[in-house]
């Protein structure tokens, strides 16, 4: 028994470098994609987040079309810069809906009015727990609901000029 | 030519490092004296040799000497001076030369000054300390030249980080390296007494003024780390359990933990095998936080360049150090004879307490450091945040603080529980009268943590100073008073801790030039927006007056932009009132020419800083105390010889 415990510190430690080994040469994966991909959007209803747009319930993503929901926030710099890729999304027929994260209204309207405004409806998430229970990590992010109120695709980041025409395949698969 | 000579003597160096092992080898296994009297010379030429090497590439950050790759890839012709030679070690093969440095100089040090030890511990201490540095020559030699040239060289260099131009930078990293590093002193030495079997009260003695330094200097380098991370980064935090500021923390734990056994050993011979083990994690705790840190193993899921071949190399080394360390403990440790015993009631115990709570933290801390990787082993992804290291190692710390007030009013070797308490019952009476003011004025306003922190602090402050009591304050041994003073630092800094966390007032609020605004007593007067330039940045500087109590005076936080590299900075602005400090950041410009605007006003902040400061004196104190009872032993033997 004493042997034992006199070995313990190095066997801890042998234990830490192993921990070691694994983390260095796993294959890194720089993207956490939600587990909620296939599943019903957890129920939510969120407060109006701009002042010209009514606010965001799940219900409001379930009814027979395929939305697209914009993870947002108006101090998000990715998010300024994949607005003419949202509007063009808006121009080609998409429903878009969005969730502002961790922001203020006249902070939204501001942003809108400067970057255009391709949404029907904006929640506004101040404390990120909507955010949070569907698997997103950060902002800008976008998702695509069925219509039946399930996630069917997850884009993280913001959405690239090569992006538009594979998300606007997605919504359409999801008809 | 800088740069070979820089080379050369770093190639030298590791070349010295290789012979003073042989030489302590043979000289121990084959009774060799002469080989051994050729041991110091060398461990000090070795030293002489990375100092020297360390200087020249100051030198080159100095001239700007953009043909030198690390000089080109971290610095500006433009830079201020203090920032060109700061610049230095503000990078990984600089920060590495800076460790091997003060590694070479440790062990010159120890060659030249150490007179207490064993001859044959001395040796193989001065031998193990060549082959630590060895592993680290290696890394550098091979895997981070810092005098590696560029052809062609480029007109200009890159520009260093922003956040890293700051004051806070110059002084910082060397100390807390000093520290850091220094431990490796107390690892050598472990070794050292491992393989001649000397562990004993003389190695305690001789191994405690090292850890003391090294620990004084971490103290600074971690409060100092602190101040700049809650200056520069204008969060408003002072802590945020990164892991690159835990990475100091542990160490420092451990050799928290390591001063107060060391002690025990020291003065009752006790806790032998103890202290030879905490002496060698705390350097392993130095060398496992480096690796953390340059590998950027904790970091994956960020977007910084790491080098996976560093990493390895790191790894590789802690392997034969830690390892061979621990397995060299766990063979010889049946030579460590058992210490002396002690009463459940005793001096002892306490510090028993305090060292098993101070390795718990360790261990959390360690735990949650590297949870990201536990997890991910398992096949999730996790990663735990500030609350879960206040709400775990808040409770024990505050454990720890009552040990704390104890420990120094208990008797060595046997006490009464009676006694004891006894003595504990005016900073207890202390602590009830605080809790019922606190309870009076701020009840259900603060949290259960910062209410207990601050209860205890106050305890704790009136407990520390309490063996100062009924003594001629003259006539008390100068490391009595580095204790006293160390402890009530602890008390010092808890007390900030606890009232910024119970009573910082904190406002957002978007002004245009013209507004007011108004938070916890202050009021702030929004003049104008002026943009301004300095050496190598341009800013746009808010002009304000903050006033409270009919006194009003001018504060300028900025944001800052930095030409090489494009970056941003913010600068807050800080008003310091004995009662705490205001803490006012310039955000982002909003819509219409309003800015947003971060006011902190945080009641005491400035403890937590006073209180590190205060602990490092405390330290200076029991050193300066200890080390003087020798030079006046001696000075007494030499009078006595001359007599």
């Amino acid at each position: 028994m004493k042997r034992l415990l006199i070995w313990l510190p190095f066997l801890l430690f042998a234990g830490f470098v192993l921990l070691f080994v694994l983390g260095m040469f796993k294959p890194d994966d720089r993207v956490i994609t939600s587990k909620l991909v296939g599943q019903p959007l957890p129920a939510f209803a969120l407060p109006a987040g701009a002042s010209d747009r009514p606010g965001l319930s799940s219900t409001d993503l379930a009814t027979g079309e395929p939305h697209l929901l914009n993870i947002f926030a108006s101090w998000c710099v990715p998010c300024a810069a994949e607005a003419p890729q949202l509007l063009a999304l808006k121009q080609a027929g998409a429903k878009i809906d969005a969730i502002a994260i961790r922001d203020a209204r006249p902070d939204v309207d501001g942003f809108l009015k400067r970057w255009g405004n391709p949404y029907d409806r904006i929640g506004l998430d101040a404390r990120s727990s909507v955010q949070l229970a569907l698997g997103s990590s950060g902002v800008p992010e976008t998702f695509v609901i069925d219509g039946k109120g399930r996630i069917v695709h997850q884009h993280i980041g913001d959405i690239r000029e090569e992006n538009v025409p594979e998300i606007l395949a997605k919504l359409r698969a999801a008809r | 030519m800088i740069a070979e000579a820089g080379l050369a003597a770093l190639w030298l160096a590791a070349a010295l490092a290789l012979l003073q092992l042989a030489f302590v080898w043979f000289g121990l296994t084959t009774d060799k004296e002469d080989l051994l009297q050729s041991v110091r010379p060398v461990a000090v030429a070795q030293g002489a040799l990375t100092l020297v090497a360390f200087l020249l590439l100051i030198l080159l950050f100095w001239q700007s000497d953009m043909s030198v790759a690390l000089v080109a890839a971290n610095s500006h012709s433009m830079k201020p001076l203090l920032y060109k030679i700061a610049g230095t070690w503000g990078n990984h093969e600089g920060s590495m030369l800076l460790w091997v440095t003060v590694m070479g100089a440790a062990g010159m040090a120890v060659a030249l000054f150490e007179r207490a030890l064993e001859r044959r511990a001395h040796m193989a201490t001065l031998g193990a300390q060549a082959a630590i540095s060895m592993g680290f020559y290696a890394f550098l030699l091979f895997a981070s030249n810092p005098f590696a040239r560029l052809n062609p060289s480029p007109p200009d260099g890159q520009g260093l980080n922003p956040l890293l131009q700051d004051p806070g930078l110059a002084f910082h990293p060397p100390t807390l390296y000093l520290g850091y590093v220094g431990l490796s002193v107390a690892f050598s030495f472990a070794v050292g007494a491992l393989l001649t079997g000397q562990v004993n009260a003389a190695f305690a003695k001789a191994m405690r003024p090292w850890v003391l330094g090294a620990w004084v200097l971490l103290t600074l380098g971690i409060t100092a780390g602190s101040y700049w991370a809650y200056y520069e980064l204008g969060w408003g935090g002072w802590w945020f359990w990164d892991p690159v500021e835990n990475a100091s923390l542990m160490p420092w734990l451990a050799a928290t933990a390591l001063l107060h056994s060391a002690t025990v050993l020291a003065t009752r011979d006790a806790l032998r095998a103890w202290t030879v083990m905490l002496a060698v994690v705390a350097f392993s705790m130095s060398m496992v936080g480096t690796f953390l840190v340059r590998s950027g193993i904790l970091t994956s899921v960020h977007a910084f360049a790491v080098d996976p071949t560093r990493g390895t190399f790191i790894l590789i080394l802690l392997a034969i150090y830690i390892g061979g360390a621990l397995a060299l403990f766990a063979l010889r440790v049946d030579s460590v004879r058992e210490g002396a015993q002690f009463d459940p009631v005793s001096r002892e115990t306490m510090l028993v307490l305090n060292n098993l709570l101070l390795v718990v933290i360790l261990g959390l801390v360690l735990i949650g450091t590297l949870y990201p990787l536990l997890t991910e082993a398992m096949g999730y992804k996790v990663s735990v945040g500030p609350p879960y290291f206040d709400r775990i190692v808040g409770p024990i710390a505050i454990i720890l603080m009552i040990v704390l007030a104890a420990g120094p009013l208990t008797r060595w070797r046997r006490d009464s529980a009676a006694a004891v308490g006894k003595r504990v019952l005016i900073p207890a009476g202390v602590a009830v009268i605080a809790t019922l003011v606190l309870a009076v004025l701020a009840w259900g306003r603060i949290g259960v943590l910062p209410f207990l922190g601050l209860v205890t602090a106050a305890g704790v402050a009136v407990a520390s100073i309490a063996p100062l009591w009924k003594r001629k304050l003259l006539r008390t041994p100068l490391f009595t008073w580095g204790m006293v003073i160390a402890h009530l630092g602890c008390a010092v800094s808890l007390a900030g801790m606890a009232a910024d966390s119970a009573f910082t007032v904190e406002k957002l609020a978007a002004a245009k030039p013209g507004d007011v605004i108004q938070t916890a007593g202050w009021t702030l007067r929004f003049d104008a927006i002026t943009p301004i330039a300095g050496d190598n940045w341009t800013a746009l500087q808010a002009d304000m007056r903050a006033e409270r109590g009919g006194r009003s005076t001018a504060i300028h936080p900025q944001a800052r932009f930095f030409t090489t590299p494009p970056t941003g900075t913010t600068e807050a602005a800080l008003l310091t009132r004995w009662d705490g400090q205001l803490y006012v950041v310039l955000g982002q410009e909003a819509d219409q020419g309003r800015w947003q605007v971060r006011v902190w006003w945080k009641p005491f902040v400035t403890l937590i800083w006073l209180g590190g400061i205060l602990i490092a004196l405390g330290g200076v104190l029991a050193l300066v105390g200890r080390e003087r009872r020798g030079w006046i032993a001696k000075f007494r033997r030499r009078e006595a010889m001359a007599a």
